[in-house]
C-alpha cells in the first residue's frame, strides 16, 4: 500500500504516523512541573478506534477521489481537537484545579499532516474562488464552533484562557489594532511615495536604499531604538507626551510595525505602476485623461493585483512582528507570549502564539485568494 | 482644415522637428512618412500637445491649438497608436467609451455610441460588448482601438502606425476598412508610417520626414513621378514604382470601346489589378464590366511618370 504512495503522501503519511506514535497529550500535576506524554491510543478509550481511523487516512489518502481529500482532512482535524478536549476531560482528576492536560508533539504531527494534507488537495484540485472562500470560512466555523461548544475547555491553554478572559480580548484587540493600524499608516504614506517615485529614477535609489536598510534592522533592535527616541521626545517637545508619543506602549510599536511595512508598500506599489503596458499609458493620456484619471482610472486599477500582494504581505508580517510589541507595553498576543516565557509556563505562551499564527494564516490566505480575485477580473466575466 | 505652421521641436541640442509647415484639408488623409528618427512621431505627438512644440502653431480649423488645455485638446481629436493600448482591465464597451465619459455623455447616450462603432467596425454589439481586449484577436483589437478613438466624433484622428503589429493580411484589410469608414465619416485622418506602401495606399497626400525636416508633402502620384531629392526616391525605391502608379487609378480611367474575351474586371479594380491580370492570362487586353476593355499597352503607358504625372 505504501508504495502506491507519491512523494508528498508519503511524507504526510510518515508525519501522521509519527504523530500518531507520539504523545497527544502531556499531562502536568501543575503549569510549572514537567509532565508524562500520553499517546491518542493510551489517552482515551477509545483513543485507538481514531487512531486507526487516522492511519487508514494517511495512508490511503492519495487514492481518494480529491474531494474527500478535501473533506477528509477536515474531519480528521475536528476528530483530533475533539479527542484532544475529551482526553482532557478524562485525565484531569475530579476537582483538581492545578492539573495542567496541554496538548503535545504528536497533537501537533497529526495536526501538520492533516493541514499539509488538505493543501496539498486543494492546490490540486484548484477549486474555483467561491470553493476556496467556502472552505476558508468553513475551516474557521468548525474551529470556532469546537472551540465554542466548550470540549475543549479542559485543555491547557483554553484553561489559561479561561482564567483572563477579559485580558484576552483586550490584547486581541490591541493586536488588531497594531496589525491594521501599522497596515493603514504604511498604505496612507506608502501608495502616495510610490506614486511620487515612479518616473523619479533619481529619487528612487536613495528612498528605496533607506527602506531597505530600515528592514534590515533585527526587530528587538527596532523596539530597542523606539524607546530612547520616542521618550527623548517625549520629555524635550512640550505636547509630545500629551499627544500620545511616548518611549513604551503601543506608539513606539505602531511607528516600528509602520517602519518595517513600509518597504513592501513602496517597492510593490513601484513594481505595480511598472507593470502597467506602456501602450494603455500614452493612449489614456493622448485620449485626453488628465493625470489624476490617468492614475486612478488605468495605473491603479492595473496595479491593483502587486498591490494586493503588498498588503498581503505587511498584513501578515506585522500580525507576526506585533507579537515584540508586549515586550515594551505595546499590548497585543506578546503579552502573554513574554508572560509565559518568564513563568516557563508554556500554555500562556500558547495563548498568545497560537491566535496569532491563526491571524496570520486567514490574513494570509483571504488576501490571497483577494488578489486572485483581482487578477480574474481582467479575463472575461 | 489642419494647418501646421513652422512647427519646431528641440530635445536638448537635437532638432527632433525642424520649421514644419503643412495643411491638410478636411476630410482627406495625410500620411508622414520617413525613417526612424525622422521626427514624423514627434510632428505628430505635438498636434495633441502630448510633446510641447518649441516653436510654431497648430491650427483647427482656424483655432489656435494652444488656446485651451492640453487634455481638453486631446478628448477632441481621435488617438490610435501602435499596439491599440486598449485599457486590459476594462470591457471593449468601456474602452470605446473612455472619451465620451470624460466629456460627460449620457449613459444611454454613450451605449447607443458603442454599440453603432461595434457595428461600422463589423463587430457584433451583443457578442462583444462585454468581452475583455484579451479576448480578442489582434486584428479585432486593433479596430476597437480605431473604434475608441473615433468615440466622440473627432474632426482630426491622429494615428501612429496603427497597423504596425498586425500581419499583412490583416493590415491588408484594416487598412481598407479604414479608408472606408474615414471616406464615410469624412473625417481628417494624419496617419504616421514608415511603410511607403500604406501611404500610398491610404495618403490623399504623403508628407515625407527626413532629419526633422519636412522634405515633400504631394498626392501620392507627384511623389512617385516627380520626387523632390535623392532620399524620397530612395525612400519609395525603384522596383516597386510602377505598381505604386498604377495602384492609384481605377481601370474606368483607362477604358476604352472594343471587345476581348475571358472573365471582366470590375471598374473600380485598380490599373495593378488589371496589369496582374493581364499578365497571368497572358491576355493583350480584358472585358471591363459594364463593356469596353482595357488594354495591356494602355496600362504600360500608364506605368510610366510621364502619364502619371499627365
Amino acid at each position: 500500500m505504501i508504495a502506491r504512495l507519491d512523494r508528498p503522501g508519503l511524507l504526510f503519511a510518515l508525519i501522521g504516523l509519527a504523530g500518531l506514535a507520539l504523545p497527544l497529550v502531556q499531562f502536568r500535576p501543575n503549569r510549572i512541573l514537567p509532565g508524562e506524554g500520553l499517546a491518542l491510543h493510551q489517552a482515551l478509550p477509545w483513543g485507538w478506534a481514531l487512531t486507526a481511523a487516522l492511519a487508514a487516512l494517511f495512508l490511503v489518502a492519495p487514492r481518494l477521489p480529491l474531494r474527500a481529500r478535501i473533506a477528509l482532512p477536515l474531519a480528521g482535524v475536528l476528530g483530533l481537537m475533539l479527542a484532544l478536549g475529551a482526553a482532557a476531560a478524562v485525565l484531569t482528576p475530579e476537582g483538581d484545579r492545578m492539573a495542567r492536560i496541554s496538548p503535545s508533539t504528536g497533537f501537533w504531527l497529526a495536526g501538520l499532516a492533516l493541514s499539509l494534507m488538505l493543501a496539498d488537495a486543494i492546490a490540486r484540485l484548484n477549486p474555483p474562488l467561491r470553493l476556496r472562500w467556502l472552505i476558508l470560512g468553513g475551516a474557521i466555523a468548525g474551529i470556532g464552533a469546537v472551540l465554542a461548544s466548550g470540549a475543549l475547555d479542559q485543555v491547557s491553554v483554553m484553561r489559561e484562557y479561561q482564567a483572563r478572559q477579559a485580558v484576552f480580548l483586550r490584547e486581541a484587540r490591541a493586536h488588531l489594532a497594531l496589525a491594521f493600524g501599522s497596515l493603514a499608516l504604511a498604505l496612507a504614506a506608502g501608495l502616495p511615495l510610490g506614486v511620487l517615485l515612479h518616473g523619479r529614477m533619481r529619487m528612487r535609489g536613495p528612498v528605496l536604499s533607506a527602506l531597505n536598510i530600515l528592514q534590515t534592522i533585527p526587530s528587538l533592535a527596532m523596539f530597542g531604538i523606539m524607546i530612547p527616541l520616542f521618550g527623548w521626545i517625549a520629555a524635550t517637545i512640550p505636547g509630545a507626551a500629551q499627544a500620545g508619543i511616548s518611549g513604551i506602549g503601543p506608539f513606539p510599536a505602531l511607528v516600528a510595525l509602520f517602519l518595517y511595512a513600509l518597504l513592501p508598500v513602496v517597492a510593490n506599489t513601484l513594481a505595480g505602476l511598472a507593470s502597467v503596458p506602456q501602450a494603455a499609458l500614452e493612449a489614456a493620456r493622448g485620449l485626453g485623461m488628465t493625470r489624476a484619471q490617468v492614475l486612478v482610472q488605468v495605473m491603479l486599477p492595473l496595479a491593483l493585483p502587486v498591490l494586493l500582494a503588498a498588503v498581503r504581505i505587511v498584513l501578515v508580517q506585522s500580525i507576526g512582528l506585533a507579537v515584540i510589541a508586549g515586550l515594551i507595553g505595546g499590548g497585543g498576543f506578546g503579552t502573554f507570549v513574554f508572560q509565559g516565557l518568564n513563568q516557563t509556563a508554556m500554555d500562556m505562551v500558547l495563548l498568545g502564539a497560537l491566535p496569532t499564527i491563526a491571524l496570520a494564516l486567514v490574513a494570509g490566505i483571504a488576501l490571497d485568494l483577494l488578489t486572485r480575485a483581482s487578477r480574474r477580473e481582467r479575463t472575461a466575466p | 482644415m489642419i494647418e501646421i505652421r513652422n512647427l519646431t521641436r528641440r530635445f536638448d541640442e537635437v532638432l527632433a522637428v525642424d520649421d514644419v509647415s503643412l495643411t491638410v484639408p478636411t476630410g482627406q488623409i495625410a500620411a508622414l512618412v520617413g525613417t526612424s528618427g525622422s521626427g514624423k512621431t514627434t510632428l505628430l505627438r505635438m498636434i495633441n500637445r502630448l510633446v510641447k512644440p518649441s516653436a510654431g502653431q497648430v491650427l483647427i480649423d482656424g483655432e489656435d491649438t494652444a488656446d485651451q488645455p492640453a487634455h481638453l485638446l486631446r478628448r477632441r481629436i481621435g488617438y490610435a497608436i501602435q499596439g491599440h493600448g486598449l485599457f486590459p482591465h476594462q470591457s471593449v464597451a468601456r474602452n470605446i467609451a473612455t472619451v465620451p465619459r470624460l466629456l460627460g455623455w449620457p449613459r444611454d447616450r454613450i451605449a447607443a455610441r458603442v454599440d453603432e462603432l461595434l457595428t461600422l467596425f463589423q463587430l457584433d454589439p451583443a457578442a462583444y460588448r462585454d468581452r475583455m481586449p484579451q479576448d480578442l484577436s489582434g486584428g479585432q483589437q486593433q479596430r476597437v482601438g480605431v473604434a475608441r478613438a473615433l468615440a466622440a466624433r473627432p474632426d482630426l484622428l491622429l494615428m501612429d502606425e496603427p497597423f504596425g503589429a498586425l500581419d499583412p493580411v490583416i493590415r491588408a484589410q484594416a487598412q481598407e476598412d479604414l479608408r472606408a469608414v474615414q471616406r464615410r465619416l469624412g473625417t481628417t485622418v494624419i496617419l504616421v508610417t514608415h511603410d511607403m506602401d500604406e501611404a500610398i495606399r491610404l495618403g490623399d497626400r504623403i508628407a515625407v520626414m527626413d532629419q526633422g525636416r519636412l522634405v515633400q508633402y504631394a498626392p501620392p502620384a507627384e511623389i512617385l513621378t516627380a520626387p523632390a531629392s535623392d532620399f524620397v526616391r530612395d525612400l519609395i525605391g525603384d522596383k516597386q514604382r510602377p505598381f505604386y502608379l498604377l495602384s492609384l487609378s481605377q481601370v474606368d480611367a483607362l477604358r476604352s470601346p472594343g471587345h476581348a474575351s475571358g472573365a471582366p474586371i470590375p471598374p473600380e479594380a485598380s490599373l495593378r489589378d488589371a496589369l496582374a491580370e493581364c499578365l497571368w492570362r497572358g491576355a493583350e487586353a480584358l472585358p471591363v464590366a459594364g463593356g469596353g476593355i482595357v488594354t495591356l499597352a494602355a496600362l504600360r503607358a500608364a506605368a510610366r511618370p510621364e502619364a502619371g504625372t499627365a
